[in-house]
């Protein structure tokens, strides 16, 4: 690691205060990505600011339709909250398996959208229940906030706040994990709800997450496995690496979103 | 420099490090707390899990000044009075260790594991272990030395 300022603010406000301070900044949450980065000295930060402790940024609300959960909620407590597994399940079982429990022990939701890691879970969510997040200057749709591979919204100097997520009538999370990682390599979040039906893929995508609307127009209309099954991708922008091609990505989305369509119901 | 101040195993510990030593080193070489290892150091492994504030975490991916504060215990802190845990002698009981070097990970792991599912099967346990691994794949018995400690803390 090289060397950096290690500075942990009291509150939200002081955070943003010495965030638009640095030189160049990094915000820690959780740190389950940005330590193993720096620790591969593939970052290089001035100031390492710590907001994993702010304890206004670590609550699950659920109020009405919805249900919002602060940015700095562990992966853990959203996989165990009675509010989440009652009324979003497919969300519980979604941080559930992210990583390994200890990765889950301190991992956070803001942290996770926040790097937005083509691979990453949440995004997946968060465009399939069409999430609202919001930040400490404004609020953002889940639809215009990921912009790409590890690219979001976000301005400089702009910290997510909480995220969220209305309740859906029907949704589930199904994903091919890599067996090292842990990390998706392919993700299915299937959904329908107010918005209508969605179908969001992660750990595909060379732009990160996206949506595929040929099977969100043939589960609207039949809402069954089989209707999924129908629709094949092609492999072109999908991410080829060493542990899958785009041809066996493309494929994968199929079967999840054909597995994830009948863990839904 | 900074002072990172944290209760590990029960006492008061404090040591003046750089903001970029990880809590793994800071036990190790900071507090003289070996117990807890440096196996991939890339957060695959889990030979360096402890508990912060009564979570099982990984030390090699966390800041010894995020712990700050915090109450930590070790592999070292668990036998009370010299007797052992009840998932240390269960670990020795059912040889759930080999070479030894991912033994303390994996029962920082499995006290947490115990704590938070008290009745496992074997298939629970063996996905709760994913994010430690045994350089031996001594899992059999790890897994059995786990059942067994669970059923015995019951």
């Amino acid at each position: 690691m090289y060397q950096f300022n290690y500075v942990r603010p009291k509150s939200l406000d002081e955070a943003v205060a010495l965030l638009s301070k640095a030189d160049d900044p990094k915000l820690l949450a959780g740190g389950q990505t940005l330590i193993p980065t720096l620790k591969q000295r593939l970052a290089m930060p001035s100031d390492v600011i710590d907001i994993g402790n702010l304890k206004e940024l670590a609550f699950i609300k659920a109020e009405g339709n919805a249900i919002t959960i602060g940015a700095g909620t562990k992966h853990y407590d959203v996989a165990t909250s009675p509010d989440v597994n009652r009324h979003i399940p497919a969300l519980a079982h979604l941080a559930a398996n992210i990583g390994d429990p200890a990765v889950r022990h301190m991992g956070t939701i803001g942290g996770s959208i926040a790097n937005n890691d083509p691979a990453a879970d949440y995004p997946a969510a968060c465009i399939a229940l069409d999430a609202k997040i919001h930040t400490t200057k404004r609020l953002i749709e889940a639809d215009k906030y990921f912009k790409g591979m590890f690219e979001t919204a976000l301005d400089a100097g702009e910290i997510i706040k909480e995220v969220t997520f209305p309740h859906p009538d029907k949704a589930a999370y199904v994903k091919f994990p890599n067996p090292a990682s842990r990390y998706a390599m392919v993700g299915v979040f299937v959904s329908k709800g107010p918005w209508g039906i969605r179908v969001a893929v992660t750990g595909a995508g060379q732009n990160g997450v996206f949506r595929i609307k040929a099977m969100e127009d043939a589960l609207t209309k039949n809402w069954s496995p089989d209707a999924v099954a129908a629709v094949k991708l092609p492999a072109d922008g999908l991410l080829s690496d060493l542990h899958g091609s785009a041809e066996y990505r493309a494929h994968l989305i199929t079967v999840m979103a054909k597995r994830a369509v009948a863990a839904a119901g | 420099m900074t002072v990172v101040s944290m209760t590990v195993n029960g006492k008061p510990a404090s040591a003046d490090v750089e903001a970029r030593t990880l809590l793994v080193h800071y036990l190790r070489d900071a507090l003289g707390l070996t117990g807890t290892h440096v196996g991939c150091d890339t957060s695959q492994c889990g030979a360096c899990v402890v508990h912060v504030d009564g979570r099982a975490v990984k030390s090699c991916a966390m800041l010894a000044a995020q712990a700050d504060g915090a109450n930590v215990v070790t592999v070292e802190g668990l036998a009370v009075n010299g007797e052992l845990h009840p998932v240390q002698k269960a670990f020795k009981e059912h040889h759930g260790l080999q070479c030894g070097f991912c033994t303390p990970g994996m029962i920082m792991t499995a006290v947490d594991l115990i704590r938070r599912k008290p009745e496992l099967d074997e298939q629970t346990v063996r996905e709760e272990l994913e994010g430690n691994l045994c350089r031996c794949t001594g899992y059999h018995n790890i897994v059995k030395a786990i059942l067994a400690a669970s059923q015995d803390m019951r």
